[in-house]
């Protein structure tokens, strides 16, 4: 019954928004859509008051950086012989040819009258990354959108007050792209001869314990018998 | 004419009221409130990015210290995210002690919020009330796990281990007598469903007493009836979720709704508020502990008629036991693959939620087919909560504002994340 409704929905979606969807797809039986950036106000107005839909409620809002997807620290096909890190790749990471762009905003939308999710999707221009707010459509996207402002330099068109959030005021940077180092630029200690709290570079040395590997051959394969997975 | 100029107040972040670190600048019109904005970020560690560098596993610490008083939840809504994007679900029994832990958990934070409630609008006694209980409950997140708080109970596959045949008892010190702590010990003969079992006896009575404290203590309905109204259908506008929602009138809870594990086959009921205010609040939050305690005792009976595996027997995923390890080659390489190295998990995107003690707690996991997290983010319900402090406090008090940080039960863990 479940997939079925998946597929309702899906079908009147679609129908709906046909010329302002790019891909629509259900995985794991969830249904996301990828709209074009700039119809993402119209849709989501639409989604939120069409009788069929009323995705009254916006869940949740984040952006994604796509800039790594795929690239895997360690090649594990070539044998090595000289420690640790003797197949870690030191390539910089480029964007896969299979993401259309490097930023994405995705919002997950629940519709309480019909008790279903939606995960809405749109690709930014890489240089600016810029997006409509769609405050107005729903008011619990005010701080969602400040935190991808915040955290992935995202601008949001129209947003009432895009403040940085949750970093420490006066913070440089966007720290959640990929090329940000999870160790950060700056660190924060108390001077004794200053007699303040002073910023200075950062200590820490970058390092990895476990490097990111992909494998295609290892995959979990049993599930406990009568056992369904959560849909 | 004298100029009138409205004053900007500074509350927090180290204020005791402000439940952690929450700085608001209020902008007062003598007493009255016109603006507010909370500064938040202060506990912000980039939890999400912490994630995106460790293998799966590993990350589940970190989600014990989002919200710090209801760990296992957050653990849980991470497991099932993993768990959906490997598409396999854990023994049955697993998810029966996993349920029983949630809603112990949930005890466990609406305990920590009505005394903290409590404490905030000037009633004394419930906090030490409420703390006795929760020690109990303590206790059995130590018996299960070894931490009192930080658990890292559950795992992808089903839960650590099997609940103890025997409950921890307390040995008599210079400080506790033996008489004293043969009391404490008197519930504590058994197993820890035994123990669980008794807590689940007493405590409708324990709820009772919290409740001659406050429920009609004219002090307590003045500093919250009518304080902080919402209107159900602006609720669920500004991405409310949990006793915030339901105290609005709003029946929604994914336990009912969107039943995850066992939640469909167990008997309880789903409170609900008329008017929307801190007391509607308050009243539904008590009412959840009883129907929690409901839950619990359908989860003891059922947890010991049921004896089983609680934890997938698949060794790409879950380790091996040591046992094993020591004789069989196969085993020792699972093993080793696991704490090196961890499990791939498929690519592909997906939104798992449970409904948390304080409203929907969702993990947006993205997977490129490595093993660690592509993109980890955390919908925290507090945060949606604290967004709308600005309207909710708008032409209130300054007292007033103290109320309402309590009843939204705002902790910085999972706000600032």
């Amino acid at each position: 019954m479940k997939g079925q409704k998946v597929e309702n929905i899906a079908a009147i979606i679609s129908e709906r928004f046909g010329d302002a969807i790019i891909s629509q797809a259900v995985d794991r039986g969830e249904l996301t859509v990828v709209v074009r950036a700039k119809d993402v106000v119209a849709v989501g107005v639409r989604l939120r008051d069409d009788e069929q839909l009323l995705f009254s409620q916006l869940s949740d809002l984040s952006g994604i950086d796509y800039l790594s997807y795929g690239h895997a620290d360690w090649q594990t096909h070539s044998a090595t012989d000289s420690g640790f890190s003797r197949g870690v790749r030191r390539t910089e990471p480029t964007l896969s040819k299979d993401i259309p762009a490097r930023f994405a905003v995705v919002y997950q939308l629940l519709s309480m009258r019909h008790n279903f999710r939606l995960r809405l999707k749109a690709f930014l221009d890489d240089d600016a990354p810029r997006i409509d707010s769609v405050v107005d459509v729903w008011p619990s996207a005010d701080w969602y959108e400040r935190e991808a402002f915040d955290l992935f330099g995202i601008l949001f068109n129209s947003h009432p007050d895009l403040r940085r959030i949750l970093t420490d005021y006066g913070f440089i940077g966007h720290p959640f792209r990929k090329d940000f180092p999870l160790e950060g630029h700056v660190e924060v200690r108390y001077d004794l001869d200053k007699n303040r709290v002073i910023y200075q570079p950062v200590s820490i040395e970058k390092r990895v314990l476990v490097p990111k590997v992909t494998r295609e051959d290892v995959r979990v394969v049993k599930t406990v018998e009568g056992a369904e997975p959560d849909a | 004419m004298p100029e009138i100029r409205n004053m900007t107040m500074n509350f927090g972040p180290q204020h005791p009221a402000a439940h952690g670190v929450l700085r608001l600048v209020l902008e007062m019109d003598g007493e009255v409130i016109e603006r507010a904005d909370p500064h938040i970020g202060l506990l912000h560690r980039g939890t999400e990015k912490l994630a995106e560098a460790k293998p799966f596993n590993q990350s589940i610490g970190y989600m014990d210290r989002l919200d710090y008083v209801s760990m296992m939840c957050n653990e849980h809504a991470y497991v099932l995210a993993i768990e959906k994007l490997l598409g396999v679900a854990p023994p049955l029994r697993a998810q029966y002690v996993r349920v029983m832990f949630d809603e112990i958990t949930r005890i466990l934070n609406h305990l920590m919020w009505l005394g903290a409630h409590g404490l905030d609008i000037g009633a004394m006694t419930v906090f030490l009330y409420c703390f006795r209980e929760r020690e109990d409950l303590m206790d059995c997140y130590e018996a299960v796990s070894g931490t009192r708080m930080h658990a890292t109970y559950y795992r992808p596959g089903g839960v650590y281990r099997d609940l103890p045949d025997q409950m921890p008892q307390y040995s008599s010190s210079k400080w506790h007598n033996d008489n004293e702590v043969g009391k404490l010990n008197s519930d504590r003969q058994g197993s820890l469903l035994d123990f669980i079992d008794a807590f689940v006896k007493r405590f409708p009575g324990c709820v009772d007493e919290y409740e001659t404290l406050l429920t009609d203590n004219r002090i307590w309905k003045q500093r919250t009836v009518d304080i902080g109204i919402v209107e159900p259908d602006r609720a669920i506008a500004l991405g409310f979720t949990g006793p915030m929602l339901r105290g609005s009138g709003v029946q929604w809870d994914l336990r009912k709704k969107q039943p995850y594990e066992v939640y469909s086959e167990l008997d309880f009921d789903i409170p609900v508020g008329v008017n929307g205010d801190c007391y509607d609040r308050y009243l539904v939050r008590i009412e959840e502990m009883r129907q929690s305690a409901r839950i619990l005792q359908q989860c003891v009976d059922w947890l010991r008629d049921n004896p089983g595996p609680v934890m997938l027997d698949d060794h790409k995923l879950t380790p091996p036991k040591r046992e094993e390890m020591k004789g069989d080659m196969e085993s020792l390489i699972h093993h080793f693959k696991l704490f090196t190295e961890g499990y791939c998990v498929p690519a592909g995107e997906v939104y798992a939620a449970v409904e948390h003690p304080k409203g929907e707690f969702g993990i947006y996991l993205v997977s490129d087919g490595a093993n660690k997290p592509y993109r980890l983010k955390a919908r925290a319900a507090g945060f949606a909560h604290l967004a709308a402090m600005d309207e909710m406090v708008k032409g209130h008090m300054l007292a007033d504002v103290v109320a309402m940080i309590g009843t939204m039960d705002v902790v910085f863990g999972e706000i600032d994340r």
